[in-house]
């Protein structure tokens, strides 16, 4: 097959035209750039929330919102960016473009259910946006039982969206893995697999193997609400704190689904920009298998003071530390790779030393959290805010944000504005800090999370978090045009602008339909820099 | 800079009441530095590298590095020392937090939508203000009677949850005499950063003098209305005629009320407020519905404290 | 004619041949019977704890369940979930008639399941015997144990996705049953019939844990 006549000018935009051609695609490139435009979206709503929230703190007293409608503000931010931005946005968009290419493939293995996947989250997404014609919805992202039994009715419709979102998960991981193990080009062994991969393969065993908790869970908790089947309600004999088990069973390994392919991305980025091969590169991939596995058994984390038993808060708290290993190898690994290369500061390449550094401190401000006797202080204080914000967004954003520049010459066949690239990096990387760093004084000053209004003790921290949090927002909204500019207005990009030694620069920019006009035979490694 | 400054971390944090914060303080200290090192070595480490050997042509050629085992097993090995030893102080100084007084007083913690009341065992109850004695050990143990709240008092370092059908329990010893702030640290609604208490560690003998005095000693009702208004009430009711979560009080005396159940209009008069107070759902008024979002206070409040809020309200024209 | 028909299958352009994608299949298969097995191992989790706290619970609400009915359903499945192992040897015989038959056999004992299915929950919900706060039981045992309803939560909510997977297993296998009649399955391309007999054996599987579980525990 493929031996057709070749039209080098065909590519997978130009291939098919017209907006039902992109609806009904079963080409996974289409499919990543619809998941891009959709989480996108998502994270414009989500991000306008994030400035309201801010907003509102940088004063004492009530300032924009009543206190209702600020905890709905806060919850739909955090849905929000962790169910729609977060999860899908490094696997969905760019794992689904990228993920075959780099293995050789011509497709993913099973096409119509990726397309189905993107639609479970168009729907799931829906059906959450339409809780907020019910009274919205109050919980915070995490439902915690048995507040969500009782409030208001929007609930419900959250919950059934985020379990439908779950659905999107599930079949994204579903169709990677056996991507992975079947669709790799001749000579593309496991250990020729470039590391975004490897982290995108481990990142989808987490969603094969906890969403469907997820998914039960929320099923339960609909039920609760509809029926009051009272397995999470005490006052039908039921355990309040099983609903959060069974909730951080899933959300933790989340936790990775959300940073596992940032650090594939972050590892592409810095072989490539440091033009040298990766160091460790078994180290860095088995250390993505192996804080999958471990992220199973640290849930409790998010309970040592819930009221769990003592013995299993110590055990949880050691098993985290243990997660801690393998992510400590990724970082020093990476510097290592930079060690005696040629360095190019390149946008992508800032973000990913952005990375670098914001991931480093969430990840030492993660021990002072996995340390029980310090945790029980910072729990649900802004410390903990501060802590994942510094890993969600300063690791994963991040790592989106550098990874569309990266590729992007290869998606549109365009180049993007360097000097504006360049100023957004500084506008978000300077703001970022100025946002959450006051936040881990915050916190440790006590401050506890999910406050609409404090003490006056915390009004000037909370006032430079807001300056930060608007500059974000000045930073992305620039970026925004960039990456628009870029793919509308572009230069036209060379097949391989970067010196990138993976697959899917060996191939046209933007790439023919079945992503290689000849078959790739693979008889290297990946970051051959020689 | 910053970085240095706040490993003194009492400096970023609260003042410290008792023994078991000192040492959580010192283990926190200890891990900042350890951050910050770790941090300098990496952050250092990329921005060192990175600028050293920045590419001069487009024909660089660079060593090929694949792995160094002594080394990897080194920046393995290393952590996990660090963190063993990280979570075996963490482990001894929580046990420490965590063992429970034999001797201690203890007070019954409720929480609810959105206050906190302490039971002494002399009977006394106290809302949004709990007294203690210095350098006594004290064990509280908590319940909720709606969603989860969490007993947060940052000066001592600790927090426990409050959860609803269960009792969870929290251990203090306070070793300074002063008043503290009580935060609740669990998400449970409109209210939740109004629902604060204050901690007052005090002498043995004015804690004494606390639990045998009748606070209302010499007041009017409206007085001893106030008061319990300000502990009780002032989250969700305005003394005007704002509405917040319930209704504004002035004029509600002898004003009509229409009810979700569709129960003939009534006036408010001294039996509905009172049952408003006891069972709030008996009654629900249109706006405020379908279920009440108060909870009841059967039980927290006496007969004396329930009419002093009657009286308040009657005078609120 | 099935024989021609059933060669000409095209498999999808990104695998290399017709096995390739049989195999990809399969394994795509097993990974979301993996998540099946999660999802049901939430409630079976969930199940062990209360069972754990309320054990005389359990004994007292599987009173209320007739195991006859439950044995019946059991075996009813077991014979479906053989037929439906029948039908894919056939296809690979290349006898359409008889992976018709089974088909058909399979596709009505999945019905006569529901139907006893039906049965048990038209009876329980005109007692009353319903989750939580929709329990109205007045009988006989009603006040024998503490949270009763909490067991039929368990039941209602095991049994009700148990069934709605059944239901969705009847809706794929009468799509078989068109597709055989159409001539699509031979002994070069029976995917559909392998996964739908892997999905098919696992709701099996299920209904065996279930079955003592709430019927017979205690």
């Amino acid at each position: 097959m493929g031996t057709a006549i070749v039209d080098k000018n065909k590519n997978y935009l130009n291939e098919k035209s017209g907006l039902w051609s992109w609806l009904t695609t079963l080409d996974h490139k289409r499919i990543g750039i619809m998941y891009m435009i959709a989480v996108m979206f998502f994270f414009l709503l989500g991000g306008i929330f994030a400035m309201l929230i801010r907003a509102e703190l940088f004063k004492v007293g009530p300032t924009l919102f009543t206190s209702p409608q600020y905890n709905q503000v806060m919850t739909l931010h955090g849905a929000i960016m962790v169910f729609m931005v977060i999860i899908p946005g490094i696997p969905a968009f760019l794992g689904n473009f990228f993920l075959p290419i780099q293995l050789g493939a011509k497709d993913v293995a099973f096409p119509r259910i990726n397309l189905l996947s993107w639609y479970c989250l168009i729907v799931g997404a829906a059906v959450v946006f339409w809780s907020l014609l019910h009274h919205g919805v109050d919980t915070g992202w995490t439902f915690y039982t048995p507040y969500s039994i009782s409030t208001s009715n929007g609930t419900t419709w959250v919950v059934a969206g985020a379990f439908i979102i779950g659905f999107s998960s599930i079949l994204t991981g579903l169709n990677f893995i056996a991507t992975v193990h079947k669709l790799r080009a001749p000579g593309m062994n496991f250990w020729r697999m470039p590391l975004f991969v490897w982290a995108l393969y481990s990142t989808a065993i987490l969603q094969v193997l906890a969403t469907p908790v997820l998914g039960i869970t929320l099923l339960l908790l609909v039920a609760e609400r509809v029926m009051g089947i009272g397995i999470f309600d005490a006052k039908l004999g039921g355990d309040p704190v099983l609903f959060q088990h069974f909730f951080w069973f899933y959300s933790h390994p989340a936790v990775y689904i959300m940073i596992l392919p940032a650090m594939g991305v972050v590892s592409e980025l810095i072989a490539t920009f440091s033009r040298k091969t990766i160091f460790g590169y078994k180290a860095i991939a088995l250390s993505s298998v192996g804080i999958a596995a471990v992220s199973f058994f640290v849930w409790g984390h998010h309970m040592f003071v819930s009221g769990q038993s003592e013995v299993a808060g110590i055990i949880f708290s050691f098993l985290t530390m243990l997660v801690g290993v393998p992510t400590a190898i990724k970082v020093f690994n990476w510097v290592a790779t930079i060690y005696k290369g040629s360095v190019r500061f390149d946008t992508p390449m800032l973000y990913a030393l952005g990375f670098l550094f914001l991931f480093t401190i969430g990840g030492v401000t993660g021990i002072i959290l996995a340390t029980i006797a310090t945790d029980v202080h910072f729990h649900d204080t802004y410390f903990v805010v501060a802590h994942f914000h510094y890993v969600m967004v300063g690791g994963t954003l991040m790592a989106i944000m550098g990874g569309i520049y990266y590729w992007i010459p290869k998606m549109f066949g365009r180049m993007y504005n360097e000097y504006w690239a360049r100023i957004t990096f500084v506008l978000i990387f300077v703001g970022f800090n100025v946002t959450f760093f006051p936040q881990f004084v915050l916190g440790a000053l006590g401050m506890p999370r999910r406050y609409f209004d404090y003490l006056p003790v915390y009004e000037p921290l909370n006032r430079i978090s807001s300056v930060g949090a608007w500059t974000i927002g000045v930073g992305f909204l620039i970026g925004l045009f960039v990456i628009i500019q870029a793919i509308f207005k572009g230069e036209k990009a060379p097949e391989n602008p970067w010196g990138g030694k993976t697959l899917e620069w060996q191939t046209a920019s933007p790439p023919p339909h079945e992503n290689f006009h000849n078959q790739p035979v693979v008889t290297a490694g990946p970051y051959e820099y020689r | 800079m910053f970085w240095p400054s706040s490993a003194q971390a009492s400096t970023f944090m609260p003042v410290q009441a008792s023994k078991i914060a000192m040492h959580v303080d010192s283990l926190y200290e200890f891990l900042l530095w350890a951050s910050l090192i770790s941090c300098v070595l990496v952050i250092g480490g990329f921005i060192l590298f990175s600028i050293k050997y920045k590419r001069k042509s487009e024909s660089d050629r660079t060593p090929y590095i694949s792995h160094n085992n002594l080394l990897e097993f080194l920046w393995s090995f290393i952590p996990f020392v660090v963190f063993m030893v990280v979570f075996a102080w963490g482990f001894f100084v929580y046990r420490e937090m965590r063992t429970m007084p034999q001797d201690g007083l203890e007070i019954l913690v409720e929480g609810q939508k959105w206050n906190w009341t302490f039971y002494y065992k002399s009977g006394k109850i106290s809302a949004g203000e709990l007294w203690v004695p210095e350098n006594t050990p004290i064990k509280l143990v908590m319940t909720s009677k709606d969603v989860i709240h969490s007993f947060y008092l940052p000066a001592f370092r600790n927090k426990q949850d409050v959860v609803p059908g269960r009792y969870t329990a929290l251990t203090f010893n306070a070793e300074k005499k002063g008043d503290y702030q009580v935060f609740c640290t669990e998400y449970c609604g409109d209210q939740h950063s109004a629902m604060l208490a204050k901690l007052h560690v005090v002498t043995r003998e004015e804690f004494d003098r606390w639990l045998a005095n009748d606070p209302y000693k010499g007041l009017s009702l409206t007085e001893i209305g106030q008061k319990v208004y300000g502990s009780r009430c002032a989250m969700c009711h305005s003394q005007s005629d704002v509405k917040m979560v319930g209704p504004g009080w002035k004029g509600l005396y002898g004003s009509s009320r229409t009810f979700v159940s569709g129960d003939p209009v009534a006036k408010v008069d001294e039996n509905y407020i009172r049952e408003s107070i006891l069972n709030p759902n008996a009654k629900v008024v249109v706006g405020f519905g379908p279920a009440s979002a108060m909870p009841t206070f059967a039980g927290q409040l006496s007969e004396q404290e329930i009419m002093a809020i009657i009286e308040l309200i009657k005078g609120l024209k | 004619m099935n024989t021609a028909n059933s060669t000409k299958h095209h498999y999808a352009h990104h695998f290399e041949s017709a096995e390739h994608e049989y195999q990809t299949s399969k394994f795509g298969l097993w990974l979301f019977l993996c998540t099946e097995i999660l999802m049901f191992g939430g409630l079976f989790v969930g199940y062990a704890i209360f069972h754990h706290k309320y054990p005389e619970l359990f004994k007292a609400g599987s009173h209320f369940l007739d195991w006859r009915l439950g044995s019946l359903n059991t075996v009813v499945l077991l014979i479906s979930s053989f037929t439906m192992a029948l039908s894919i040897y056939y296809a690979q015989m290349n006898d359409r008639a008889k992976t018709l038959i089974n088909l058909y056999i399979t596709l009505i004992c999945g019905f006569i399941f529901m139907g006893v299915k039906f049965f048990e929950y038209s009876h329980k919900i005109h007692e009353g015997l319903l989750p939580g706060h929709l329990f109205h039981y007045a009988g006989e045992g009603a006040n024998a144990v503490a949270n009763l309803p909490l067991y039929f939560s368990f039941y209602f909510c095991m049994t009700g996705l148990h069934g709605t997977h059944v239901l969705a297993g009847l809706f794929l296998i009468a799509w078989l049953i068109v597709r055989t009649h159409r001539g699509e399955f031979g002994p070069k391309y029976y995917t559909p019939l392998e996964c739908v007999g892997l999905f098919w054996h696992l709701i099996d599987l299920i209904w065996i844990y279930l079955f003592p579980l709430l019927y017979l525990v205690g």
